[in-house]
């Protein structure tokens, strides 16, 4: 009891009012970040229209391994975190907190998988701004290929970076033992984040790794 | 002069002193004073380049600065006027101030996320500032590209990631009034019982939330393009230009009425409190400000009819252009209505909001004129399409905007604006606006391009005019600054409700204690009912 009301802060009436608000701004939050994607996913679109061939080109340089293994190693991160919520509104403090460092682990997982694939891509040449050196057919949309997958990456790498420092606050906390079934807001909100970011790569993966390789 | 009675009533203004209780605060009132501080400045530093852009062009050649430096003026000034004045204005000062009392609330719902914004949006300001001190920005507040990411020359980087940074401030704004509006409300106040200005602050924190993430990773993509020299957006290097310029105007569309909606929102309540009647039409006025988020987006294409976008689209576009004249055509005749057989008193904001109608009204029709597609690409580019906006940014919101901020001052200040003085700005700054911009159409219609810093002499005499109006307006503008200063400290003491209106704000005290309320209002009749003053002072 002591607990929640240390909790309460003062512009909100009670716990469950604001608990609704702050579940409510994350997802209101993340309206915001689906556009801030999507104005990235429609220059990807956009493009891929008008240069078919040369983004189908473009695509059979990046490793399909690589990218297999780093959507595999991200759909376990938001398994874990799944779990760690379910552990929050459990009351499972020891879960909470080691389910939050897999997570954790998984996501520092992800980040070494892709800059691994980007060191490869700088190692062959194919890093606009840095040492683009292609030379086969239509190398100017092949390096456009190349600034939209940097940018979006780049910018959804960014985003897997903040979900780690924001899980690292989480897992502390949850040791401290600041999270009671009444009162894990902040799990739960920090959940939601991490899945979108998921969600954000289950949708770059098949438009960089998978559509069009035939086109080889 | 102070009377003796000094209010001994603890507020939001006396309960903590110093710097420290100001710039660490989390309460919206005092948070909607550093914005009021904030845009303030930025709004006389935009006003400086008006002013020498207008000084420029009382002769025919260029002789007061050169091309490049006029090219910078005009630049800086639209940045700074549309992304760090129009943008936050209403919502950051006014919005902050009211949303919370409007709807019972003794806060925003996020108030650190509130104070983070503002310095979000300090720190923006800084960046272009710094751009501007350091040799500015050329490419108009457009930054069309390839000029804006492969041929200027000067600071794009800089000033494109200032308001990269100022749009994550208009975007956590609207997150906190969409969430404050959705979860705060006083038992009793259902959603058709919220004053209009509310409604007009939701729709426009709808638009912030959509939009502004576009604009955000587009002049993201800018900044990439030109600091890496990569190729996006560059047809030299493969990119597609036309892609930016659609990107461009999916926001920067819908931002004209991020700037216009919450002054609409001001007028529903100035109208309404001095003609002592209900809105006319309530329902429709609330759910237009809506269908205007909406159609916001639906628009953007109208700004490219000649950037080589297909006929077809450009027909549709104009067609969903024409469309947003309803919802604005009702909101304009519904305050007409509510005028109609009223008692009207003519205070200072009842003045603006006049102003309001009467220049929104030719901006908005001047508006259609544009959307048809022959008669654009006659005027494009051309001093018509700037007298158009200004009409909708300057005699639309910024008239909303001095309105609004005469009608509360009382409650934010705790003190009263002299009014004869205030009826005078109001006057001069009608006169002065129109002056200024009522020119500015013929001389379009006459095709004088916009942007040139030389013309040939058969328009001089329109400049020279509207140079004219523009010192009669910069007037105007300095009068308002003088005396709210003035006041804050020898204006006449304000009562908690001076205009006799019903909102929530009103029935606290003026100044408002710092938690607004010291019982949370129950609130059980519509918006804009008077006669419960009445039912108040027989209680």
């Amino acid at each position: 009891m002591a607990n929640h009301t240390l909790a309460l802060r003062h512009q909100f009436d009670n716990v469950e009012q604001q608990k609704d608000a702050s579940t409510f701004g994350m997802w209101v939050f993340l309206v915001t970040e689906i556009l801030f994607f999507g104005g990235m996913f429609c220059c990807y679109t956009v493009y891929r229209a008008l240069y078919p061939s040369a983004f189908g080109h473009a695509s059979n340089h990046l490793d399909i391994i690589l990218g297999a293994v780093s959507t595999a190693v991200l759909i376990c991160s938001s398994f874990t975190m799944a779990c760690a919520v379910n552990s929050a509104a459990t009351g499972a403090k020891n879960a909470l907190a080691a389910f939050l460092w897999v997570t954790i682990l998984f996501a520092a997982a992800f980040l070494v998988v892709e800059m691994s694939e980007w060191h490869m891509l700088y190692k062959e040449g194919l890093m606009p701004g840095f040492n683009f050196t292609y030379h086969d057919v239509d190398p100017a949309h092949v390096q456009l290929f190349f600034c939209m997958y940097f940018a979006m990456t780049g910018l959804h790498a960014s985003h897997v970076t903040i979900g780690i420092g924001l899980l690292v606050v989480m897992a502390f906390r949850a040791s401290r033992g600041a999270f009671t079934p009444q009162y894990y807001t902040p799990i739960e909100i920090s959940g939601l984040y991490w899945h979108f970011v998921d969600l954000v790569w289950i949708f770059l993966f098949p438009l960089y790794y998978l559509i069009a390789r035939h086109l080889h | 002069m102070i009377t003796a009675t000094v209010e001994t009533r603890e507020n939001y203004l006396t309960h903590e002193y110093g710097v420290k209780s100001w710039l660490l605060t989390q309460d919206h009132k005092r948070i909607a004073l550093l914005y009021l501080g904030a845009i303030s400045f930025f709004f006389f530093l935009g006003g400086i380049f008006a002013t020498v852009i207008r000084l420029e062009l009382l002769t025919p050649p260029g002789d007061l600065v050169s091309a490049q430096t006029y090219n910078k003026l005009f630049s800086l000034h639209g940045i700074i006027m549309v992304f760090l004045f129009l943008v936050p204005s209403i919502p950051a000062t006014l919005g902050n101030f009211l949303v919370p009392m409007m709807i019972g609330a003794k806060d925003l719902a996020f108030p650190k996320l509130n104070l983070l914004s503002w310095y979000i949006f300090m720190v923006g300001g800084a960046f272009v500032l710094y751009a501007m001190l350091v040799g500015g920005v050329d490419t108009g507040w457009t930054f069309y590209v390839p000029f804006s990411t492969s041929y200027a020359n000067t600071y794009v980087i800089m000033t494109g990631l200032g308001i990269f940074i100022a749009g994550f401030s208009s975007i956590l704004t609207g997150l906190n009034f969409i969430v404050t509006i959705h979860r705060m409300r006083a038992p009793g106040l259902t959603w058709f019982r919220l004053p209009l200005f509310i409604w007009s602050m939701y729709a426009t924190s709808i638009i912030q939330v959509l939009g502004t993430p576009v604009i955000a990773v587009t002049l993201l993509l800018v900044v990439l393009e030109r600091g890496f020299h990569l190729g996006i957006f560059d047809p030299a290097l493969g990119g597609d230009p036309v892609l930016f310029q659609h990107l461009f105007w999916f926001y920067s569309h819908p931002a004209v009425y991020i700037m216009v909606l919450p002054g609409m929102g001001v007028i529903s309540e100035i109208v309404s409190v001095y003609s002592r009647k209900k809105v006319f039409g309530y329902k429709f006025v609330a759910f237009s400000s809506v269908a205007i988020a909406i159609l916001s987006f639906l628009v953007w294409g109208h700004h490219m009819f000649v950037s080589s976008q297909s006929v077809y689209a450009s027909m549709v576009f104009s067609f969903l252009s024409f469309l947003v004249a309803v919802p604005s055509a009702i909101k304009v005749f519904n305050w007409t209505a509510t005028l109609y057989k009223s008692s009207i008193s003519y205070h200072t904001p009842m003045l603006y909001a006049f102003g309001f109608i009467g220049l929104f009204t030719i901006g908005g029709l001047t508006g259609t004129f544009l959307a048809t597609l022959g008669f654009d690409v006659h005027v494009t580019d051309t001093y018509f399409v700037v007298a158009h906006f200004h009409y909708i940014m300057v005699g639309g919101t910024m008239m909303a905007y001095l309105g609004g901020l005469h009608y509360w001052w009382p409650k934010m200040t705790g003190r009263m604006y002299p009014e004869l003085w205030a009826r005078l700005s109001a006057l001069v700054i009608f006169l002065g606006f129109n002056l200024t911009f009522f020119p500015q159409f013929i001389m379009g219609y006459l095709v004088m391009p916009r942007r040139y810093h030389a013309y040939p002499g058969e328009f001089q005499v329109y400049h020279v005019l509207s140079t004219a109006g523009a010192s009669v307006l910069a007037v105007g503008y300095l009068i308002p600054a003088v005396y709210l200063i003035w006041s804050l400290r020898y204006g006449n003491l304000a009562p908690d409700n001076p205009w006799e209106a019903s909102g929530l704000e009103w029935q606290t005290t003026s100044p408002p204690p710092p938690e607004n309320f010291d019982i949370t209002p129950v609130v059980n009749h519509e918006a804009y009912d008077y006669s419960i003053l009445e039912e108040m002072k027989v209680g």
